[in-house]
């Protein structure tokens, strides 16, 4: 038996990638989400102690040994908004077909992709903790290394994207759009770590 | 006007004489039908492997001092009980079903990114290995092999990987390859069941999957922030238990709404209530990301009571709420039609109340003056939960049998496993409950005693797996002998009103020969005349 239905004209799906990255990107989002929980959890477990003065309380969280290299933290954060900012310039390179600049704004993206995970191994090497050292030191490397495994990532991606733009593939600014909005997620995560992690330790 | 004949692109499917060929082509295969018959063939055996294991914890646990298991193995029993009732069973059916219908269901020739869901299921499965073998080899949570404990936390979060890249699959179909005309409002109950809950899944499983990257790191490297091999049931909790298993929950439930129109011959004039229901019951979601029980403390004074009632009420009330929105619009429709006795109806109606009946399980375990907190009653909730969902995954199997196999389980063979498989789930999750109002501790399986009839809550319990176990079998008996000597099934054998039906049994490799356009969301009701429909 078959049944007759209004027919109607083939068409493609509706811009999938953005749709699956949009799905994907709020995954990654809870995650990051989820691990700052469990950080927030910890610290506001550590305990509470007097300074020497006597004028503060002293929650003993990060231990006193270790200095945060804000420095090279800070430029981290900047690194991805820059990131985000090449990202963007891809797409509005896509929309007015410009594959030359597409192209090199994608390129780009991946290159300050490796300059934020170069920026990590610099805090990490600089602060010398050993992941063994105590739960501040354990959470750290876990929350760090889980930021760097997302951005190598959004590299990945990044390159995927420039090889499709030299490849010929004008036509697909989806795919851009979605690369862009992978980096928004992405900065959006780090900054929420930044502030959490970095800033208020 | 099109007519919808794709009969002859079904032999593209047809099965390759040359037996490794034929195993080939499923492994490798990107259709979705093949992907989500996969993922709940196999979520069946793993509903079978734990069926025995809650037996034999059941005889375990039926005296003090019994020591059926070496002191080792039986937390490790537990653990691994755990974890296939829920990411080895619960969440791979439900999403296997979504991912064999949803794509016909709103007219698509395939699902998004066959590929990711191929590797959806694939490391799904050897995520699944890795944690049984790791449990076998006392690695799983507390376990003393300090290397398979590793790799049991690897196997945790590739598994939850791979269920996620189904996830993504799944709602990806329903929000970018509908038929043309299908606007949101449009899409079938069952659709937007799959569509709810696999983003409601995409967004709850990622957490658990960065606790794990906590537990992993400290426990690879001898930290104990996180308290070691024992600290990792403890933090890994939430992702096996309710409300996180509400979430798939929702998938199972809207099989109900998406069946009970066609049994009642009718349209669903509850159609708005019913996909808000199947939507409620997702706020389980918020249970599962905050990783903690919402629990109702009386204690204090009133404003007190109120603080914990609203966050209670939110995390447990809503899916109770869901639920039983999706039944009575269900009960509705079948009253206000002509029904037909229909196994598959049976199935999806008495699950959902199984379902409901763990919702209800935990909301009564989280009220702080029962002291029903961390006994038996939140295991029997769990197996209510999820055995009640296994009924109705097999309603919707046999529903939709005509599609993915080409054949219908004949209501006289399929409606004795009903009863079944109702009296297992309810002897395997309720003596529980009456366990845990008897202070018998959770995921114990010796060294505690009561007075009371413990041995025979216990037995009980363990005679319910077995019946569970035995019905599950017996269904994919019953499949399997359909399929082998069977009739074909027609193409619309249930008077349907969706999509599916509107091409043939078993559906062609890539669904349609030609699309659609719908204009209501029963497309195929409305193609019918009106002689075909009242029949």
């Amino acid at each position: 038996m078959t049944i007759a239905l209004p027919s109607a004209t083939a068409r493609p799906p509706r811009r999938q990638v953005l749709v699956a990255t949009s799905i994907a990107s709020a995954g990654m989002a809870m995650m990051i989400a989820g691990m700052l929980g469990v950080w927030m959890k910890f610290r506001a477990a550590a305990p509470v102690r007097d300074s020497s003065d006597g004028l503060y309380k002293i929650k003993d969280w990060l231990p006193a040994d270790i200095k945060i290299p804000e420095v090279a933290s800070n430029t981290m954060l900047i690194t991805f908004f820059v990131a985000c900012f090449l990202a963007q310039w891809a797409v509005y390179s896509a929309h007015r077909d410009d594959s030359r600049h597409r192209s090199m704004a994608l390129l780009l993206t991946s290159v300050i992709g490796v300059a934020i995970v170069n920026a990590q191994v610099a805090v990490w090497s600089q602060m010398e903790i050993g992941v063994r050292d105590g739960a501040y030191q354990t959470m750290f490397y876990a929350i760090t290394g889980t930021v760097v495994v997302l951005v190598a990532a959004g590299i990945a991606f990044s390159v995927a994207a420039f090889f499709r733009s030299v490849g010929g593939r004008g036509d697909d600014t989806q795919v851009v759009t979605a690369h862009a909005l992978y980096w928004y997620v992405l900065t959006a995560a780090f900054t929420a770590v930044w502030f959490l992690v970095y800033v208020q330790k | 006007m099109t007519t919808i004949d794709t009969h002859a692109g079904a032999s593209a499917g047809a099965a390759h004489p040359n037996p490794v060929a034929r195993m080939a082509a499923w492994i490798i295969s990107s259709d979705h039908k093949k992907i989500g018959r996969l993922l709940i063939g196999e979520s069946m055996v793993a509903a079978v492997a734990a069926a025995v294991i809650g037996a034999l914890l059941g005889i375990e646990r039926m005296s003090s001092g019994y020591g059926i298991f070496h002191g080792d193995a039986a937390p490790q029993l537990v653990a691994l009980f755990r974890y296939l009732l829920a990411l080895g069973v619960l969440a791979p059916l439900t999403l296997g079903l979504a991912l064999a219908v949803v794509p016909m269901q709103v007219g698509s020739r395939a699902v998004s990114f066959p590929r990711l869901a191929q590797f959806g299921f694939w490391a799904w499965d050897l995520g699944s290995v890795v944690v049984i073998v790791s449990i076998i080899g006392n690695g799983g949570p507390g376990g003393g092999n300090t290397d398979l404990v590793d790799m049991y936390l690897l196997g945790v979060g590739v598994a939850v990987l791979g269920l996620c890249a189904v996830a993504v699959s799944v709602a990806t179909t329903v929000l970018t390859s509908r038929a043309p005309g299908m606007t949101t409002d449009l899409v079938p109950v069952f659709s937007w069941g799959g569509l709810v809950g696999s983003v409601a899944a995409a967004l709850s499983l990622p957490v658990l999957v960065g606790t794990i990257a906590y537990l992993y790191i400290d426990h690879t490297y001898a930290a104990t922030a996180f308290g070691g091999n024992k600290g990792i049931d403890e933090w890994t909790r939430f992702a096996f238990t309710q409300p996180a298993t509400f979430v798939f929950a929702a998938i199972a439930v809207a099989v109900l709404a998406e069946i009970a129109p066609v049994v009642a011959g009718t349209r669903q004039p509850l159609r708005g209530p019913a996909l808000a229901g199947v939507g409620l019951v997702t706020t389980g979601l918020l249970g599962a990301v905050t990783q903690s029980h919402h629990v109702l403390d009386t204690d204090g004074g009133f404003a007190d009571t109120v603080k914990s009632a609203i966050p209670y009420l939110l995390f447990n009330g809503l899916p109770v709420l869901g639920v039983l929105v999706v039944l009575g619009a269900s009960l509705f429709v079948v009253k206000s039609g002509k029904p037909k006795v229909s196994t598959s109806f049976a199935f999806a109606l008495l699950g959902t109340l199984m379902v409901l009946l763990g919702m209800l399980g935990t909301m009564l375990q989280n009220i702080k003056a029962t002291g029903l907190t961390g006994t038996a009653i939140e295991e029997g909730a769990t197996t209510f939960v999820v055995y009640g969902a296994v009924m109705v995954v097999i309603g919707g199997l046999l529903h939709w049998s005509p599609k993915l196999w080409g054949v219908v389980v004949a209501d006289k063979k399929a409606l004795p496993l009903v009863g079944l498989a109702l009296l297992g789930t309810v002897l395997a999750s309720l003596p529980n409950y009456i366990a845990g109002f008897a202070d018998q501790p959770l995921d114990a399986a010796d060294g505690f005693g009561y007075s009371g009839p413990m041995g025979l809550w216990n037995a009980l319990v363990a005679v319910g797996h077995v019946m569970v176990a035995l019905s599950v079998i017996a269904v994919a008996l019953a499949i399997l002998a359909s399929v082998r000597s069977g009739a074909p099934a027609p193409d619309d054998p249930w008077n349907g009103h969706t999509l599916e039906w509107a091409i043939p049994s078993p559906a062609p490799h890539n669904n349609f020969a030609s699309l659609a356009t719908v204009g209501s969301a029963e497309p195929v009701l409305d193609a019918k005349p009106k002689s075909e429909v009242s029949a």
